[in-house]
């Protein structure tokens, strides 16, 4: 047992710290701590800083430009990003396809696809869900009929995050209608956007935001040589890709980072003649989330220590589960702080003296009940803790 | 950061969990708790001849020299199969003011004979009309002569009848002093009773009885009595842990083999999420918990930073053992409320740790006091 991070992940940690307060560009991290939207240009920017220092994909093979870290490092990394209000590398290139395609795709689809998505010099967007296909994703109808050296496209995808910017999308088709098990009869294709046939509709959110998508795809026809992996197989890449998706979930600094920000926030607000800071139900209700957070992250330090090669620990279903908790508790804590400044949610600048972070607390609080949705929701980590942990 | 035991520290849980597994099974732990004292004297000794009395005490007061990581070890397992032995309440926090406050004599004098087996000391601290507070009040302290005489009671006082020794926190001056009082002193009056979960207590009556001034000189001895709290409220901790791990797996056996509408009720997933929620709670407060011992035991951890992390230990625990505890028995139905069965004693003794030092909302109290308004509470580094 021991406290203290060792010398050699502390130094790694200043490193971390020093390089993403100092090489990522002030008014990106301002933006993302105000909770503004980022654009696509700076996505773009920030990954491709961090891939020029080798530090936009260090999980992946080191052939590909991952280093040879630790778990911990890992966490550090990840950690430090969020504390510092940079944007993390997007998850759909560093996280989902690009492992995927660096563990199953051909040397050719590695040399096509990898130093791209690494840079983000292709944004991919992901083809899973369906509107009858959610957390039953295995269920999903999007058809792709071998025609020649083609495959043909038919159906629907939703939840398209950012499908908008994207130049690709990664999209499980199912290929084999008559499959004995739904989860075979699935495979893994990548195709262009512009690709004819695809369409995109912007679905807006409770929080006046456009983040999701819905694909259409009619008669899209997509080479061969894009099926990444073998025909059938898509759902074990599908699981790959998701147990990667959880890795880094519990989003602690995120959560942190809104914490400071709560206790500032209320030590400005007066309540009663004094500062809501003062207010001992309000430093009760901090307390306790702070032990909560410092619960959680000791819990994923504890995961992170003893996880085994990338392998998804089943307790990082714990991680997802709370950590989503917390930072819906944290985003709450913000808009009852705010109070009913936070009416003044869609106020522009000009026509309000509603302070910024005031006004995007109710839409960051609606907007946040995704993250107990996606990635797996709650219920089906908890169906994963209750089958896979205790054997129920 | 490593939350991983040592080579060593695995043998020493081996050997105290085959020690406890063997002394105890459900019938067995009701047989032993149905009479006095509460515990089973052999299996109290067998802990001794172990070295696990002596766990936390330096060498030279006839101890092992162990840390507190070796202490949560033994009370994790204490904990599991909800073995009535005092350890936390004598080893960990009388023991520990003893070595902490006592001078080398008395060290000497009550630590080897504690650790032996020989001698049970308990700390005769809690008062009937107040709680949870560092200071004592309702008994006071007068010099007579050379000595002292204590008068006052002295309520809840764990194994407080059994004891042979006891550490008694006084008034005097306007602070607190500790004081040392044999069984067999005179105008020591005690009757004890057996408790809800199983395990005795006290109330201690001093009419003029004649006690030794532990320590040298009668400074306030607040802050002492502060952190030997914290590091008993630690290690009830993990005894809390134990018994919360077996609460689960309990319960999860139970779901899989008892069958209602001709199904195991594992089928009926508003039991199974339940079960799979208490998953969750019992791994953040094993975090904390692993964590605050880490902090108790790393060299340069402020009396303070100490303090904060019993705090936040307190929490957790509170929160998860009220948590776990209801929902083991609630899924099990009527039987997990009998006493024939065994789950409902750990509810029932999760809820004496709970009261015996702190709950959780007296501990977020505490923890409100001190928010930081900068700064969310940072690891160590």
């Amino acid at each position: 047992m021991q406290l203290h991070l060792s010398p050699e992940d502390q130094a790694f940690r200043d490193e971390m710290r020093t390089f993403f307060t100092t090489k990522v560009p002030q008014s990106i991290r301002d933006d993302v701590a105000a909770h503004r939207d980022v654009t696509k240009e700076q996505y773009v920017e920030v990954q491709q800083i961090l891939n020029e220092a080798g530090l936009a994909v260090p999980h992946w093979p080191a052939e590909w430009g991952g280093r040879d870290w630790t778990p911990l490092q890992r966490h550090i990394w990840r950690e430090e990003m969020q504390l510092a209000a940079v944007p993390e590398p997007l998850a759909f290139n560093a996280s989902m396809i690009g492992p995927v395609i660096a563990a199953f795709g051909s040397q050719e689809q590695k040399e096509r696809f990898l130093p791209k998505t690494a840079n983000l010099d292709i944004w991919w967007c992901q083809g899973f869900s369906e509107p009858d296909a959610g957390s039953d994703l295995a269920s999903l109808r999007t058809a792709a009929v071998r025609d020649g050296e083609d495959w043909v496209v038919n159906g629907q995808k939703t939840w398209t995050t950012l499908g908008q910017y994207a130049d690709w999308i990664f999209c499980l088709c199912r290929t084999d209608p008559g499959a004995e098990k739904k989860q075979r009869g699935i495979s893994l294709l990548v195709f262009p956007m512009d690709t004819p046939g695809v369409t995109l509709r912007p679905i807006e959110l409770l929080d006046g935001g456009f983040e999701v998508n819905e694909v259409f795809f009619e008669d899209v026809r997509v080479p061969a040589e894009n099926l990444i992996g073998e025909e059938n197989r898509g759902w074990d890449y599908a699981k790959f890709l998701l147990g990667n998706e959880r890795v880094g979930i519990a989003r602690v600094g995120a959560t942190k980072r809104m914490l400071v920000d709560a206790k500032a926030h209320a030590t400005r607000i007066t309540s009663g003649g004094r500062p809501l800071i003062e207010d001992p139900s309000m430093r009760a209700r901090i307390a306790e989330l702070e032990t909560e957070l410092l619960a959680l992250e000791l819990t994923a330090l504890r995961v992170v220590s003893n996880s085994t090669d990338g392998k998804p620990n089943p307790a990082s279903s714990v991680l997802k589960l709370r950590g989503s908790e917390l930072q819906q508790s944290a985003t709450e804590l913000i808009v009852d702080i705010a109070g009913p400044l936070s009416l003044a949610s869609f106020a522009e600048d000009d026509d309000t003296d509603v302070p910024e972070w005031a006004r995007v607390a109710t839409p960051e609080f609606l907007n946040y009940r995704k993250v107990s949705i996606y990635g797996g929701s709650n219920e089906v980590q908890r169906t994963i803790i209750a089958g896979t942990i205790l054997g129920l | 950061m490593d939350f991983t035991f040592d080579t060593e520290q695995h043998a020493l849980r081996e050997a105290v969990a085959g020690l406890l597994q063997r002394a105890y099974d459900p019938e067995k732990r009701r047989a032993v708790t149905a009479k006095d004292p509460g515990f089973d004297e052999g299996t109290w000794a067998r802990l001794a001849e172990m070295g696990v009395l002596g766990l936390p005490f330096a060498e030279e007061d006839g101890g092992m020299g162990a840390g507190q990581a070796e202490v949560a070890l033994v009370a994790t397992e204490i904990g599991k199969v909800l073995a009535p032995e005092p350890f936390v309440e004598s080893v960990v926090l009388a023991g520990g003011l003893v070595a902490a406050v006592g001078t080398a004599e008395q060290r000497a004098e009550l630590l080897g004979p504690l650790a032996e087996g020989a001698s049970l000391v308990v700390f005769a601290h809690a008062e009937p009309d107040s709680r949870w507070t560092a200071s004592a009040s309702g008994v006071t302290a007068a010099q007579a002569g050379d000595g002292w005489t204590l008068t006052g009671v002295k309520e809840p006082v764990p194994s407080g009848a059994r004891a042979d020794v006891l550490v008694v926190s006084a008034a005097v001056d306007g602070g607190t002093a500790l004081f040392v009082v044999r069984a067999e002193a005179a105008g020591l009056t005690r009757s004890g009773y057996r408790t809800h979960d199983g395990t005795r207590a006290a109330r201690v009556t001093f009419d003029g009885t004649p006690a030794e001034l532990l320590g040298d000189g009668t400074a306030d001895r607040t802050a002492d009595v502060e952190l030997a709290l914290a590091r008993a409220t630690v290690a009830y901790a993990h005894e809390a842990v134990g018994a919360m791990q077996t609460a689960l797996t309990t319960t999860s056996e139970y779901l899989k083999t008892r069958k209602q509408f001709g199904v195991p009720l594992s089928k009926f997933q508003a039991l199974t999420f339940r079960a799979a929620d208490m998953y969750v709670s019992l791994e953040l407060v094993r975090s904390i918990a692993l964590w605050a011992t880490m902090v108790l035991d790393a060299p340069g951890s402020s009396p303070e930073a100490v303090l904060a992390a019993a705090d936040r230990a307190r929490l957790q625990t509170s929160k998860a053992g009220r948590h776990i505890g209801k929902e083991a028995i609630q899924l099990h139905g009527g039987i997990g409320v009998t006493a024939e069965y065994s789950v409902g004693h750990y509810t029932s003794r999760l809820t004496a740790i709970d009261h015996l030092l702190g709950d959780g909302a007296w501990a977020t109290g505490r923890l409100a006091d001190r928010i930081d308004a900068g700064t969310v509470e940072a690891l160590p580094a």
